[in-house]
């Protein structure tokens, strides 16, 4: 079973590196994802790669016997495998060789016992106490410096993380990230799961992207079975996943807004956010778009998009107020930048990275459904919070277009596959979120349930991003560097 | 009042923003409220929200419930920055192990009355995540709950409603 979008490459221990290193500077690509499976005998390890001018998915593969379960770090070459080497090595126990980082990610020492591995096969719930070892921050010391913990719970209502600023009178000089709080085994409770049962769980992943994860899942599932999907359908998911966008993208416009205390543009934000919520309630009976994408297409079909003249119309009001006031876009600009090299770095990709001037959106020349709409992505190079508020500006007005031209473009006909399957195999979903490329690699075995799903946020990687952009602000400017990235707990620490 | 907050305003009454029926009920069901926290809570009902691992669109409708449209701090519902200055803790997600400890000094950080309300099917038992290796599933095995308000997410109009009912009583 081959897709024409994927290509797998099977490496040795010897030379997975090398492969690695070609395909990722061939293809521009940082590692989108890097994972493990278990197999009868071995373990395989996957790493994936985007060429945006081929339009295909790359994956170097190496298979490690489960007896001697390491393998070479890229790390050092390829920074933005780190993360996904840790997790490896905390979620299968299989030892990244010349990683030096081998603090975890999410199964927090405090609570979680050492050498219990919750993603083998094998796993069972460990009875063993925690190891205890306390989480070593990285620590500046000097004359004057000094460290500011924050959270895991917050002033505001928001997720848990928790952030250790070590500042030198005002400016930070390094923040560290320490997350995990949000931990739900999400991966290991999608096994055995027959995919129809496992759509609502994937929309659970990371809430306000509950059509983009649940979108990318099917879109796996759909590919192994050769699920055709009638164009009705796609269509519907697209104009779901825009109002997913729009909702998501003027909440933070708002979120900015306020926090640099300018409230009246907040609150019309947050105007037409619930504004889009009445919308979504009425076309789909879900504020936040829930139960809809179903394998082979859609739950139930749309009724009209009226509302959506007057939402532009608020929108148009609410540009004007924030783009014509000096003293916001004082505080905006050049706040919080992140360089493009140091995105490119950290795999930093999305909206946060196409602030940066990473020129990559699914949107363009990898979702189907979109090849048609001629859909131009919007870049800037500044990297800075009035960035990462243009990019929004112009995908709130995109996904509108987006979505008339969609409404054009919708035939009649069926919203469900007639030829729905689940069987052996494997493929990546994906789709562009409002935070960027969402991934499910999903396996189904003989009996055509998930074997392995791995899920890949976009805040996984950009995290950093934000512990980058903040150096050399100062504290009170991280709530509006936060909120321009905007990242989920959930997402990331799934 | 303002130009902008004129503005505002003559939105949410043309109805723009949601079904001309629910801003009523929003309205009715709000001055209720009110009168039982004049009576029960001198005026000011305040509320400590923790996260112990949501899918983050709980949260996302507690915000909901403070914008214009519902501004549930009209009627004396305040979300607090410290537990310190709680009545009560608003609890949503289905408590994940790394969540366990900032929970429960959360808690007991806050003063009398320490009422505890859970938000949304997760913080009821785990809900969807429920079998999870590391979820502890359900916060009312770790603090004395006096309300649920069920759903996922629950509405911001349900979640007014589901206060009223536990402040009127
Ligand atoms: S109850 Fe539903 S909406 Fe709320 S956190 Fe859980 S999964 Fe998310």
């Amino acid at each position: 079973m081959t897709h024409k979008d994927e290509v797998y490459i099977e490496a040795a221990a010897d030379n997975f590196g090398a492969l690695c290193l070609s395909l990722h500077k061939e293809h521009c690509s940082p590692v989108m994802g890097m994972f493990a499976r278990e197999l009868k005998d071995d373990y395989r390890i996957y790493c994936a790669f985007i060429s945006v001018k081929l339009k295909k998915w790359f994956f170097a593969t190496l298979d490690i016997p489960k007896d001697n379960p390491q393998f070479p770090s890229i790390a050092k070459e390829i920074y933005s495998a780190n993360l996904f080497e840790r997790e490896i090595r905390e979620m299968f126990g299989i030892n990244p060789i010349g990683n030096p980082d081998n603090r975890r990610l999410r199964l927090h020492e405090e609570v979680w016992p050492k050498g219990s591995f919750p993603l083998r096969k094998d796993f069972v719930p460990p009875k063993e106490k925690p190891e205890g070892r306390e989480y070593p921050f990285a620590k500046v010391e000097g004359e004057g410096v000094f460290e500011v913990p924050v959270g895991p719970v917050h002033a505001g209502i928001i997720g848990p993380g928790h952030f250790r600023f070590s500042v030198a009178g005002e400016p930070i000089v390094n923040l560290e990230l320490r997350l995990g709080f949000s931990h739900r085994g999400v991966e290991k409770l999608l096994e055995n799961k027959i995919p129809s049962a496992a759509v609502r769980l994937t929309e659970c992943v990371a809430g306000d992207s509950a059509v983009a994860h649940s979108w990318a899942f099917c879109h796996a599932v759909e590919k192994i079975g050769g699920i055709k999907v009638p164009e009705r359908a796609a269509i519907i998911r697209a104009i779901l996943l825009e109002l997913e966008r729009m909702y998501n993208h003027v909440a933070d416009i708002g979120g900015m807004a306020i926090d640099v205390g300018f409230s009246h543009p907040a609150a019309l934000a947050s105007i037409i956010k619930e504004s889009i919520h009445s919308l979504n309630q009425r076309l789909t009976g879900s504020r936040f778009l829930k139960g809809i994408n179903v394998i082979g297409g859609v739950a139930r079909d749309i009724g009209n998009l009226d509302g959506l003249d007057s939402i532009m119309a608020d929108f148009k009001d609410l540009k004007g107020i924030l783009l014509s006031s000096v003293s916001f876009l004082d505080r905006v600009e050049p706040t919080g930048i992140l360089r493009r090299e140091t995105a490119e770095n950290l795999g930093v990709t999305g909206l946060a990275g196409r602030a940066s001037g990473i020129a990559i959106d699914l949107r363009q020349g990898f979702m189907e459904t979109y090849n048609k709409l001629d859909y131009k992505l919007s870049t800037y190079s500044s990297g800075d919070c009035l960035a990462r508020l243009k990019i929004r500006i112009d995908e709130f007005e995109g996904s509108a277009k987006l979505i008339r031209r969609l409404l054009e473009n919708l035939p009649q006909g069926e919203i469900l596959a007639s030829d729905i399957n689940f069987k052996e195999g494997y493929s990546l979903g994906y789709v562009e979120g409002w935070r960027g490329p969402v991934l499910y690699w999903v396996n189904l075995d003989g009996e055509g349930k998930i074997d392995r799903c791995k899920i890949i946020d976009p805040s996984f990687r950009s995290w950093q991003g934000l512990s980058y952009a903040v150096l050399g602000e100062i504290i009170p400017d991280f709530p509006l560097c936060n909120k321009s990235f905007d990242l989920s707990y959930p997402g990331g620490d799934l | 009042m303002s130009t902008l907050d004129k503005l505002l305003l003559c939105r949410l009454r043309k109805g723009i923003v949601t079904v001309p029926v629910e801003i009523q009920k929003v309205e009715q069901m709000g001055a209720e409220l009110k009168k039982a926290i004049n009576a029960r809570f001198r005026r000011s009902f305040n509320i400590r929200e923790v996260d112990t691992g949501s899918c983050g669109i709980c949260e996302a409708e507690i915000i909901a419930a403070n914008n214009p449209v519902y501004d549930v701090a009209r009627f004396g519902v305040n979300f607090v920055a410290s537990p310190r200055h709680a009545d009560a803790l608003l609890v949503t997600g289905p408590v994940g192990k790394n969540m366990l400890l900032a929970l429960q000094k959360t808690y007991d950080a806050m003063p009398e009355p320490k009422l505890v309300i859970t938000l949304g099917d997760c913080a009821l038992d785990g809900g969807i995540f429920k079998e999870s290796y590391y979820v502890e599933g359900g916060v009312s095995k770790i603090l004395p709950v006096t309300l649920h308000i069920p759903g996922c997410p629950p509405t911001p109009l349900e979640i007014i409603e589901a206060l009223l009912g536990l402040l009127k009583q």
